[in-house]
C-alpha cells in the first residue's frame, strides 16, 4: 500500500481536485463547476475522484484544501493543510515548471500575478477591489453577444482589426461595447477587442510595477481562451505558457502542501455520505453582528468561526 | 465665581486608536466638563456613518461620522473634529459633518479645530470658549502638560505592546496589561510625576510577561494612512493579525511621532534621492520610514489606506521604486466599508508564506 495525498482548490467558479503520490505525480484529477455550492461540488467531486482512484494500491493520508471556500471544505473533510491559493499556485506551478518566472492567473473573480526568482515567491499581487476583467466578465459578454464562452477565444482570433474597448469597469465596457456593435463592428473584432482589453486591464492593474519575465505560464479559467492568450503574447512579447493541467495547478500545489506537512490524517470516500450541514447564523450579542459559521458533521459541530470575540464563540 | 451651578456640555470626540483616555482626560480635568465615551465601533457605527456620508469620501469621514451619531444617541451635545494642520480632505471634515449632524435635525455644538488658526494660537482660546466659557488658563495649560506626558506614555506603552504581543506564551496577556494600563489613566491623579509611575509600573508589568522571540523573526514595517493605520477597527486589526502569524510589526505612526518628535526637513533630505516636493499630510513620514527600514534589512512593508486616500495614493509609486531598489516586498491595502475579513487573510497569509520561503531560501544559499 502506498501513500497518497488529496488536494482540493474550491473557488468561485470551479471546484478542482488532484490526488498525488509520494513523487509529486498526478495519480488522477477532476474539475466540476461550483454552482454556488462548494459543498456539494465537493461531494460530487470526490465521488468523481473515487471512480478513478486505485484503492487498492494507494490510501489516501492528508489532504490540503486552497481557494475561495478552502476554510469550509477543509473543516469539513478534515485537512492536514488549508492553504491560500497564491502559495498553492505558486508551489503546484513549479513543480511542473521548475524554471518559472512569472504566472499569470485569471480566475472566475479574481486575478493575480505571482514573481518567483529561483523558485521561490518574491512578488504577487491580486486584483483589489471589483472583478473587472475576469473570467465572469467574459462570461458576461460573451452572453450579450450570443457566443458560447468556450468558442469565445476562437472567433476572436479571426479578427484582423480588434475593436478597442475599455475594460477598466464592467460597466464602462459594456457602454463601450454596445456602441461599437451598433455601429456596425463584427463580433470577431469586438471579441478579439474584449481579449485584449482585458490583457490590458490586467498588464495595468494587476501586474502593475511587476517586471514579467520569461518563462510566463497562464493559468485559471481564462487561459482556456485561445484569444487572450494570444493577446498576452502580443502585448507582453513573450510566449505564454498554458498546461493542459494547468487548471489543476492550484489543488496540485494543495496536495503536495499536504505531504511536505508529514501530518497523517487518513480520509476515507465515505464521507460523501455523510450528512454534513454547514449554519450561519448573526451572534447577536453585540452591535457587530458577526456571522458566525458553524460546520456540523452528522449533528455534531467540527468547527466554527466569524466571530471577532470570545461572546461570539460557539462550543460543542 | 461659582461654576458648579453651571449646566456642564456633554462632550465627545469619535473613536480613534486609543487617544480617546486622553481627550476624555483633556475635557473633564481641564475643561471641568462632561465627557460621553463613544461606543466602542462596530459595525452599526460604519453603516450609520455610512448611511450619511457621500459615498467616495475617504473611509475615516464615515467612521468619525458614525461616532457622532452614537455619541449624540448616548447624550453628547457638543462634538469634537480634528483638523488644521494637514493638507487633505480631513480639513472639510468636520466642516461637512458639523453640517450633515445638523440637517439630520440634532441641535448641537459643533467645535472644528479647522476653524483655529495655526499662525494665532489665540485663536484656540474662542474655540475652548465654546466648550466652556468661564475656562481658567492655568488649569489648561496644567492638564495640557498632564496630558503630553500621557501621549507619551500612551504611544511607548502601545509601541511596546505591538513589539511583543505576537510572541505572549499566554495568549491575552498583553491586551490586559494594557486594558490595566488605560484604566490607570483614566483615574491618574492632574499631574506629570502620577503618569510616570503608571508608565514604570505598566513596563515593569509587561515586561514580566513571559515571551518566545525566534532568533531572527520576520520584520515587518507598517506605513500608511494615519487614521487606518492607528485605527483598530478600520484595518480589520491588521496589526495583531501580522503579529499572531509570528510577525514582528514596528508601526513608527502614532500621535506622538507625528505631532511632537517629527522633523519634516530631516526627513525630506533622507529621501530625497525619490522624492522632490512632499506629497501632503503622512506621504514623507511613511516614505522616509520605509525608507529607513529597508536599509536596516526588513523582510516585508504593509502599507494601509481607506480606499481614494490621495496623498498615499501618491506616495505609492514612490514606494514601489523603493522597494524594488532593496528588494523588499510590499502589500498594498485598500480599505472602505467592507467588512469580510477573507481576501484580506488571503494576501496576508500568501505576503507571510512568500516572506518566510524568501528567507529559508537565503539561508540555505549562505550554507
Amino acid at each position: 500500500m502506498k501513500n497518497a495525498f488529496m488536494g482540493i482548490d474550491v473557488g468561485s467558479i470551479s471546484t478542482k481536485g488532484t490526488i498525488i503520490d509520494e513523487n509529486d505525480r498526478i495519480l488522477c484529477g477532476e474539475y466540476l463547476y461550483t454552482k454556488g455550492d462548494p459543498l456539494e461540488a465537493v461531494k460530487k467531486l470526490l465521488r468523481l475522484l473515487e471512480a478513478r482512484f486505485d484503492a487498492e494500491n494507494y490510501r489516501i493520508v492528508a489532504i490540503g484544501t486552497t481557494g475561495s471556500a478552502r476554510k469550509l471544505i477543509g473543516a469539513v473533510l478534515n485537512a492536514a493543510v488549508i492553504k491560500n491559493e497564491i502559495t498553492a499556485h505558486a508551489v503546484g506551478t513549479t513543480n511542473i515548471h521548475p524554471d518559472v518566472r512569472t504566472i499569470f492567473e485569471i480566475g472566475g473573480q479574481d486575478s493575480k500575478i505571482i514573481i518567483l526568482r529561483n523558485g521561490v515567491v518574491t512578488d504577487y499581487a491580486m486584483n483589489t477591489l471589483c472583478a473587472a476583467g475576469t473570467g465572469a466578465f467574459i462570461s458576461n459578454q460573451a452572453a450579450r453577444l450570443d457566443i458560447r464562452v468556450e468558442d469565445f477565444g476562437g472567433i476572436a482570433l479571426r479578427s484582423t482589426d480588434p475593436t478597442p474597448i475599455a475594460a477598466r469597469c464592467t460597466v464602462f465596457a459594456e457602454s463601450d461595447l454596445v456602441h461599437k456593435l451598433q455601429i456596425g463592428c463584427s463580433k470577431e473584432d469586438i471579441a478579439a477587442g474584449l481579449c485584449r482589453a482585458i490583457v490590458l486591464n490586467y498588464l495595468n492593474n494587476v501586474a502593475k510595477g511587476k517586471k514579467i519575465e520569461p518563462p510566463v505560464v497562464f493559468q485559471g479559467g481564462v487561459s482556456k481562451n485561445i484569444g487572450v492568450v494570444k493577446a498576452f503574447e502580443n502585448e507582453t512579447g513573450y510566449p505564454v505558457i498554458v498546461d493542459e493541467n494547468g487548471h489543476l495547478a492550484g489543488a496540485w500545489g494543495a496536495a503536495i502542501l499536504a505531504r511536505r506537512a508529514g501530518i497523517i490524517r487518513p480520509f476515507d470516500f465515505r464521507i460523501t455520505d455523510v450528512e454534513l450541514k454547514i449554519t450561519g447564523k448573526s451572534c447577536g450579542r453585540c452591535a457587530n453582528n458577526c456571522e458566525v459559521i458553524c460546520v456540523y458533521r452528522e449533528g455534531a459541530l467540527v468547527d466554527s468561526w466569524g466571530n471577532r470575540c470570545e461572546r461570539g464563540s460557539v462550543t460543542a | 465665581m461659582d461654576k458648579k451651578n453651571t449646566v456642564k456640555k456633554k462632550v465627545s470626540f469619535s473613536q480613534f486608536g486609543h487617544y480617546n483616555v486622553l481627550f476624555e482626560y483633556f475635557i473633564t480635568h481641564g475643561l471641568d466638563q462632561e465627557y460621553v465615551v463613544p461606543p466602542a465601533i462596530t459595525k452599526r457605527t460604519m453603516e450609520l456613518g455610512n448611511r450619511h456620508s457621500p459615498d467616495f469620501v475617504c473611509s475615516p469621514f464615515k467612521f468619525t461620522l458614525g461616532c457622532f451619531l452614537e455619541a449624540i444617541e448616548a447624550g453628547a451635545d457638543t462634538l469634537v473634529q480634528v483638523g488644521g494642520v494637514v493638507a487633505c480632505r480631513l480639513k472639510y471634515y468636520g466642516a461637512l459633518q458639523e453640517k450633515i449632524i445638523k440637517d439630520l435635525g440634532y441641535d448641537i455644538t459643533f467645535v472644528n479645530l479647522a476653524n483655529a488658526d495655526r499662525e494665532h494660537p489665540l485663536s484656540f482660546l474662542s474655540l475652548i470658549r465654546m466648550l466652556n466659557p468661564d475656562y481658567s488658563l492655568p488649569k489648561i495649560l496644567h492638564t495640557g502638560v498632564t496630558v503630553l506626558a500621557m501621549l507619551e506614555a500612551l504611544d511607548r506603552t502601545q509601541a511596546r505592546l505591538n513589539r511583543n504581543v505576537g510572541f505572549e506564551v499566554k495568549d491575552g496577556d498583553y491586551d490586559r496589561a494594557f486594558g490595566r494600563f488605560l484604566q490607570r489613566l483614566r483615574q491618574a491623579d492632574n499631574n506629570v510625576f502620577a503618569v510616570l509611575r503608571i508608565y514604570g509600573r505598566t513596563k515593569k508589568e509587561m515586561e514580566a510577561i513571559p515571551v518566545e522571540i525566534p532568533d531572527d523573526p520576520i520584520r515587518i514595517a507598517m506605513i500608511g494612512e494615519y487614521y487606518t493605520v492607528m485605527d483598530d477597527y478600520s484595518s480589520h486589526n491588521i496589526e495583531k493579525k501580522m503579529a499572531k502569524y509570528g510577525m514582528y510589526v514596528e508601526r513608527w505612526m502614532n500621535v506622538s511621532n507625528t505631532l511632537v518628535h517629527y522633523s519634516a526637513p530631516k526627513r525630506r533630505k533622507v529621501i530625497k534621492d525619490y522624492v522632490k516636493y512632499d506629497m501632503g499630510v503622512t506621504t514623507t513620514s511613511n516614505i522616509g520610514f520605509a525608507l529607513d527600514c529597508a536599509k536596516r534589512g526588513f523582510d516585508g512593508i504593509i502599507h494601509l489606506k481607506s480606499f481614494g486616500c490621495t496623498p498615499e495614493i501618491d506616495a505609492m509609486p514612490v514606494l514601489r521604486n523603493i522597494c524594488s531598489d532593496y528588494d523588499v516586498p510590499i502589500l498594498f491595502f485598500s480599505f472602505d466599508c467592507q467588512n469580510a475579513d477573507t481576501g484580506i487573510e488571503t494576501r496576508l497569509e500568501a505576503f507571510y508564506d512568500m516572506i518566510k520561503m524568501k528567507k529559508e531560501n537565503g539561508k540555505e544559499k549562505r550554507k
